[in-house]
């Protein structure tokens, strides 16, 4: 069996298995084939000396080490990457949800700009300040979005929240005092699928209200 | 999705060197990556190597002289939206920008990106459909599920463009400058993208070892109006059902030359010169603007889910040519 062959066996076998499973198992099976290679990836290493690289990456004003595949996205660093020194980046904020670009969970701040975490790559957010939901709050204090988000119970199951949260950050950053209707704009890239979009547009009017 | 390798273009002539011979899939180039992504990430794509243009410099700006506007290939969506210019002058551009996408897929998409993103059919989109636009020999949306499929344009293959940006480049007479491994070459945006009688496989001119640098739109003339409507599914961000990128030479309300161009109906822009026929030279009213909208679909060909893109095209139309006397 060729190379090829083997390659294409093995990963329609591993794509097979993670169609006939739920997502919580997905994160489980990638993970260790995204960063710590399986035996493919291994012979792609040997051929393609860019496949794998050591970056850099900022996130909330960290810097982090770390090998990463050519495909590995940034979301993937974020949540389940492994540092050089062996420790986890940890950062699960961002959340995967659609992992094409459509659902807004994953929504981080690249640059003071937001974008989705799912659809970078990782080796292309070198350079970049990352800031994550887990970096809004200032210490202990709460941003006024996390704030106003608490206080008009914008969320129901609360799993969108992270990505509501810094596109609303975003969103006043560059527009320090929105009409409702710039403030669906803004959100306009994330989904809320319990439906609590009145009480997140309310939640943003107050924060803009402190800001 | 398969690893790759990755590759920082430093100068054009080294991203054209590495795109030729490998012919199609092999070795591909990506800016933005939002389009690129959700490909490999589906296996329609498996490149082996991929070209990262965004480190090529000065690539990414907007430029502006008495002729017009230049625009980078790497400019990013958001960029062109939120440009005052552009706004001011060009609106029809902004206009279509700001409607592509989301927030945060404007902040990465490319022009260049944009203009050279492959159809969302969901039969083409499918890893396990061999479909004709993938070499197979059939187009399934023919008696398939054809509800965002093309009515004009189609046979044989019936995938709408998904740009929002490309009707308005070509209602601006724009054109686009393209860079090979012979040199560089400039066409008129219209004549960038094709149909599928010509070719199936895809939705434009460009060679496997060539790449778009950059478009340049000119002036519109002293008291041009330009609109782009899109109509989606749902008021959150959807590529278009149907979509009008109108640009009117207005007198008063004697309109003297009208370019229209459809966007989410045909498998490329369509121009429809049966409307600006209708238009151009006229005063615009409820009547003349009503007819080049039924004009623009006389040879509409729906297939089984989609005659509703007639009826919204035509208001579309009559609907934007209204908004130049308003």
């Amino acid at each position: 069996m060729s190379d090829k062959e083997k390659k294409q066996g093995t990963e329609i076998s591993r794509r097979s298995f993670i169609k006939g499973v739920g997502t919580g198992t997905v994160a489980a099976t990638v993970v260790p084939t995204i960063l710590v290679g399986d035996q493919n990836t291994a012979e792609a290493q040997t051929d393609e000396a860019t496949s794998t690289a050591v970056i850099q990456l900022n996130i909330n004003g960290k810097v982090h080490e770390i090998e990463v595949e050519s495909r590995t996205t940034l979301l993937t660093v974020l949540r389940d990457g492994i540092d050089t020194n062996g420790n986890n980046v940890d950062l699960t904020g961002a959340k995967l949800i659609c992992d094409k670009g459509e659902c807004g969970g994953c929504t981080i701040l690249a640059d003071d700009k937001p974008v989705y975490a799912c659809m970078m790559l990782a080796m292309d957010a070198q350079g970049k300040q990352i800031t994550t939901v887990e970096g809004i709050a200032d210490g202990d204090d709460l941003h006024p979005v996390q704030e106003a988000f608490i206080k008009h119970d914008a969320m129901m199951c609360g799993f969108c929240t992270p990505g509501f949260v810094v596109s609303s950050v975003a969103l006043l950053n560059e527009n320090k005092k929105p009409t409702l209707e710039e403030i669906k704009d803004g959100l306009s890239g994330n989904t809320c699928r319990c439906g609590t979009y009145p009480f997140i547009f309310d939640a943003v009017e107050t924060a803009s209200e402190k800001m | 999705m398969d690893n790759f390798s990755y590759v920082n273009a430093t100068d054009l002539e080294q991203v054209t060197s590495l795109l030729s011979d490998s012919g199609w899939g092999e070795v591909m180039v990506v800016a933005g990556g939002t389009d690129l992504l959700g490909e490999l990430k589906e296996y329609i794509e498996t490149p082996k190597t991929l070209i990262n243009l965004k480190s090529l410099p000065g690539m990414d700006s907007i430029s502006m002289n008495t002729t017009g506007i230049t625009i980078g290939a790497l400019t990013t969506v958001a960029d062109i939206a939120n440009h005052p210019t552009i706004q001011q002058r060009y609106t029809v551009l902004a206009q279509a920008a700001s409607s592509v996408a989301t927030p945060q897929i404007r902040n990465v998409g490319t022009l260049g990106g944009n203009l050279c993103q492959r159809p969302r059919c969901w039969y083409y989109r499918d890893e396990t459909v061999n479909c004709l636009k993938k070499g197979g020999d059939t187009c399934y949306a023919v008696d398939g599920l054809s509800k965002y499929h093309a009515i004009l344009g189609g046979d044989p293959v019936f995938i709408v463009h998904p740009s929002d940006i490309a009707p308005a480049l070509i209602a601006l007479g724009a054109s686009l400058k393209i860079v090979g491994p012979e040199g560089e070459k400039t066409m008129k945006v219209e004549e960038f993208f094709t149909l599928p009688a010509a070719n199936p496989f895809r939705e434009n001119v460009l060679q496997p070892n060539e790449i778009v640098v950059e478009v340049h739109v000119p002036q519109p003339k002293q008291g041009t109006k330009s609109f782009y409507l899109k109509a989606r599914e749902k008021g959150a961000p959807d590529f278009a059902l149907a979509s009008v990128a109108g640009v009117f030479e207005m007198m008063g309300q004697t309109c003297q030359n009208a370019n229209i161009v459809l966007g989410g109906v045909a498998p490329a822009p369509w121009r429809s010169t049966e409307a600006e026929n209708i238009l151009s030279g006229k005063v615009i009213n409820e009547s003349v603007s009503n007819n080049a909208g039924a004009a623009a679909v006389k040879d509409a060909q729906p297939l089984n889910d989609n005659a509703y893109k007639v009826t919204l095209t035509q208001n579309l139309i009559s609907r934007t040519a209204m908004m130049a006397v308003s």
